[in-house]
């Protein structure tokens, strides 16, 4: 197969999400988290943070808002019907908590072919209102051949 | 909570952080969806995902990821210690079935930590090439 690299480089017009507390609780509670500083706004605020704590891996909740853009633009063509996300990396900086606003961009970081299948690599940016990065994240999205 | 804390976990290499066990029920791959905005059908409707030649309805890569970084924050003690964790999907978790998740450290340099998450279904790795950067000793609130 041959893959469109044009689009290496591309930036995405930033987006915003707001973290709310019910929305934090209902990730963790999802994802089984037991820490009472994802759960329990008492609990999160009597260990210092202002409001319940997101576990690290919602993330990829306001991450996602950024990359949907970003994966389906037609100048970087991914067939979605052959396409598995094939790996991801996040690192965590500044801890996110309710009531925080995270801005998120996305860039094309690599596109390229290797046996047959097209790999397509993202960056994210997340940072809170002070500016401070909360998580860069990686995506690997892989289309297989066609 | 029963678990383990940060300070009676020996944070050498070779050391083995305490495994967590789970099993996603029927439905988890329903509320997950809604929690984190992912409704790809292949997760949530039977029917689509024998459609397109899954075994049935799959588990969410980044939920079974989250067991991966679950397993070292209540290991480590907090949120606050994870630093890095990076995956590679390959296979495909499916619901009903228990999760195991260990992890070892591989490295150790001061208070920074590299370890290898394992997730096993069934014996078999839905994640591989894990590895995670963790920040160890007391870090605190915020």
């Amino acid at each position: 197969m041959a893959v469109n690299t044009q689009a290496v480089g591309k930036r995405y017009e930033p987006t915003r999400y707001a973290v709310g507390r019910e929305k934090v609780i209902e990730y963790a509670l999802a994802v089984g988290e037991r820490n009472p500083l994802h759960l329990d706004v008492e609990a999160a605020r009597a260990a210092g943070y202002a409001d319940v704590v997101a576990p690290p891996m919602f993330a990829v909740v306001f991450a996602a808002r950024s990359m949907a853009p970003a994966l389906f633009d037609p100048e970087v063509g991914i067939n979605f019907a052959l396409m598995v996300h094939g790996g991801q990396e996040l690192s965590w900086g500044e801890l996110v908590v309710a009531g925080d606003e995270i801005m998120t961009e996305v860039t094309v970081k690599e596109i390229y072919e290797q046996e047959g299948r097209g790999f397509y690599i993202y960056e994210s940016i997340s940072r809170n209102q002070r500016g401070a990065e909360v998580v860069r994240g990686t995506w690997t999205h892989i289309v297989r051949g066609a | 909570m029963s678990q383990s804390t940060s300070s009676e976990i020996r944070w050498e290499p070779g050391a083995e952080l305490p495994e967590l066990r789970v099993t996603p029920d029927r439905y988890l791959t329903v509320r997950y969806a809604g929690a984190s905005g992912d409704f790809n059908p292949i997760h949530i409707d039977e029917e689509f995902a024998k459609s397109v030649g899954l075994p049935g309805r799959i588990l969410h890569g980044l939920w079974t990821m989250a067991q991966a970084a679950r397993a070292l924050t209540e290991a480590a003690g907090g949120p606050e210690h994870l630093k890095r964790l990076s995956v590679q999907f390959r296979g495909m978790g499916v619901p009903e079935q228990e999760i195991v998740v260990h992890a070892t450290v591989l490295e150790r340099e001061g208070d920074r930590v590299i370890v290898e998450p394992v997730v096993e279904q069934g014996g078999k790795r839905i994640i591989r090439n894990a590895r995670a950067e963790l920040v160890i000793g007391s870090l605190g609130g915020g």
